[in-house]
């Protein structure tokens, strides 16, 4: 039993970052129609800035602070150089180049800070919670992880239905035309889209690092998971991204701690086609996915 | 080639043969280009060579699935797995001869290009994207799972394949293998050809371009797509049966995703929808690599600077190609040689 709990709270915590992650591509796939494959090398970045901060200044948070900017900045940087050439495109063709800035991104991290992995400090203590004599396998930093990730989803809840900024920012992706005469800035948007995905993005990073590492391949499985995440709850729903993420975390804990961690792959496998053979458009698709 | 809404359906049989014909043509022409290319080259590049032709055979079938049918796969390295592990299990445990054991390779790639291709009918887009991706991160955890057949880490191992003896006693190897990767690239090349021609070609490039249109025509958009995606495996499983002949080795790490990114970024590079396109995609997989690594090499430069470029300059020219070539290696030499005449068409 307390094996059982264990492994659902761990499965909590890593699948609150599957849903940061997912978070990110959500945002992303809102804004411009593109899966941004390149999310795990950005976070990747801005996370090993952060470990450069931290190691020159000695404060865990200056550091988290400036990782979140280098995100805002990084993100808008790239849809204004990058992706705003492709977005018209045929949509392979803005996968290729996410993928691009993927191994852009890995190799350059790598020439810079070198291919061994680092270690990262967590932002609070990582000794499981004492319960009556026993050790659980949930520590402050894991309290901390989630709430993070839950806070940033409330956030963005309220920042979409709840201002003008996110009315436009929703009008932009759904029918740019329509929201260009009516006076929103359609570009603009996108780039603050991707600004604001690369900040969730950083942040799966920095919760994460400590238990991955920094290093230039480190967060390759955290961006396969939370792509999985994402797709699980429906690319158009950040509620489902969470959801999403965490159904995931949970589902991976129970099969790496029951069977193996070698099966978790598969098990991602078997309950992503598991959902999206009765939900084709994820969990909390819309239903207009069929469209053609 | 394939101009989208050409000429009507020709079914006169005189234009079918001649047709027929013409492709037969074409496939000797490449395969005496190819004989000639392993006579001269050395064995590395006879090795080079080999896999230039397995890539190849994948990529043909990615043509169909992709290009022609307008489905995404980040899985088809797992189909190369299945090929591939088949080829090794028939040779090393059963002793089969290479041809059947390649035969047998394409039948099972296609029975689980079956399974995957009728669960992708159901999906679009990024989730079909999800999905394989899934089944190309989880395939290889099975060979995990039943170290006893598939070997685990360390997969399984079969003996180079040996040359006929009226080749010569000093006839080399690597000559022989590229023949053998040749010849399977020759038969997809054929086989394929013909098809993206014929009215099965015409089937899933409609259900490419109007699912709504193609299905009151009285196709049956599900079948199609799950066609598209059975003759994608199919390939897919030669080329991994080819390059388990080559390397003589069936292993996870041969397998990754990278592999599957690479393969669907070759296709988009080389161009799609056609099958030079597919061949400028297996000559970009085989050569960028050495291009980057030398020229990365050529440099001075500390080992964690020359360590990264090449896979630095790979990236880039990804970006860059997509930015400058939309339509890929093959569109960009059809635009040049198209000249001012026409207005670049970009497929959708």
């Amino acid at each position: 039993m307390t094996r059982f709990i264990d492994l659902t709270l761990n499965g909590i915590s890593t699948g609150a970052v599957y849903a940061a992650v997912a978070l990110a591509l959500v945002l992303i796939w809102r804004a411009t129609r593109i899966v941004n494959f390149a999310q795990g090398g950005m976070l990747m970045v801005t996370t090993f800035i952060a470990s450069a901060v931290i190691g020159s200044s000695g404060s865990y948070w200056l550091g988290f602070a400036v990782a979140l900017a280098a995100g805002l900045v990084l993100g808008a940087v790239i849809e204004l150089v990058l992706i705003r050439r492709v977005e018209s495109g045929p949509p392979l063709n803005a996968v290729i180049v996410a993928l691009g800035l993927l191994i852009l991104l890995e190799a350059g991290a790598g020439m810079i800070w070198g291919n061994t992995p680092r270690s990262f400090p967590p932002a609070f203590s990582i000794r499981g919670y004492d319960v009556g004599g026993t050790r659980l396998l949930f520590s402050p930093n894991d309290t901390f992880t989630v709430l993070v990730v839950l806070g940033v989803a409330a956030g963005l809840a309220v920042l979409f239905r709840g201002t003008a900024l996110g009315l436009r920012m929703r009008a932009a992706a759904l029918a740019p035309e329509v929201a260009r005469m009516l006076g929103v800035r359609v570009g603009r948007m996108f780039t603050l889209g991707w600004a604001c995905a690369a900040f969730v993005g950083s942040l799966a990073g920095l919760l994460v690092a400590p238990s991955v590492f920094v290093g230039p391949n480190q967060f390759d499985p955290i961006l396969i998971f939370g792509f999985t995440a994402a797709v699980l709850g429906g690319l158009d729903s950040p509620g489902g991204a969470v959801i999403g993420g965490i159904v995931l975390g949970l589902a991976l804990s129970y099969v790496s701690g029951y069977e193996g961690a070698s099966l978790v792959t598969l098990a991602a496998l078997v309950v992503l086609i598991a959902v999206l053979m009765i939900r084709p458009g994820g969990l909390f698709s819309s239903g207009r996915e069929r469209r053609v | 080639m394939n101009a989208p809404g050409g000429r009507a359906p020709n079914r006169v049989r005189g234009v079918g043969q001649s047709r027929l014909v013409r492709s037969l043509g074409l496939v000797v022409l490449a395969g005496v280009v190819f004989f000639l290319a392993s006579e001269t080259l050395g064995a590395y590049d006879d090795l080079q060579l080999a896999s230039g032709a397995y890539y190849f055979a994948v990529l043909a079938g990615l043509t169909v699935l992709t290009g022609t049918s307008g489905q995404i796969s980040l899985g088809h390295g797992a189909l190369m797995a299945v090929g591939a592990y088949t080829l090794c299990l028939l040779v090393g445990n059963e002793h089969w001869a290479i041809a059947p054991a390649l035969l047998a390779a394409v039948a099972v790639s296609a029975v689980v290009g079956t399974a995957v291709g009728a669960a992708a009918t159901r999906l679009r887009g990024p989730y079909l994207a999800g999905a394989t991706l899934a089944f190309a991160v989880g395939l290889p955890a099975l060979a995990d799972k039943y170290p006893s057949t598939f070997g685990g880490e360390n997969g399984l191992v079969i003996n180079p394949p040996t040359p006929p003896s009226w080749l010569g006693a000093s006839f080399p190897l690597e000559r022989w293998e590229a023949w053998i990767a040749g010849i399977g690239a020759l038969v997809v090349m054929f086989a394929i050809g013909n098809l993206l021609k014929s009215g099965v070609g015409r089937a899933f490039r409609a259900v490419r371009d109007d699912e709504i249109a193609a299905s009151l025509c009285g196709l049956h958009v599900g079948r199609v797509q799950t066609l598209a995606f059975v003759l994608s495996a199919a390939c897919a499983g030669l080329g991994g049966g080819l390059l388990a002949v080559v390397l003589q080795l069936a292993a996870p790490g041969a397998f990754e995703l990278q592999l599957s990114l690479s393969l669907l970024t070759a296709i988009v590079l080389g161009g799609l929808g056609t099958l030079m396109g597919a061949i400028w995609g297996a000559a970009v997989l085989v050569l960028l690599p050495n291009w980057t690594n030398d020229l990365a090499h050529s440099f001075s430069l500390s080992t964690q600077v020359s360590d990264n470029l090449p896979l630095a300059l790979y990236g880039l020219v990804l970006i860059v190609a997509m930015l400058v070539w939309p339509s890929g290696v093959q569109g960009a030499l059809r635009r040049i040689a198209g000249g001012l005449r026409r207005s670049p068409s970009v497929q959708g």
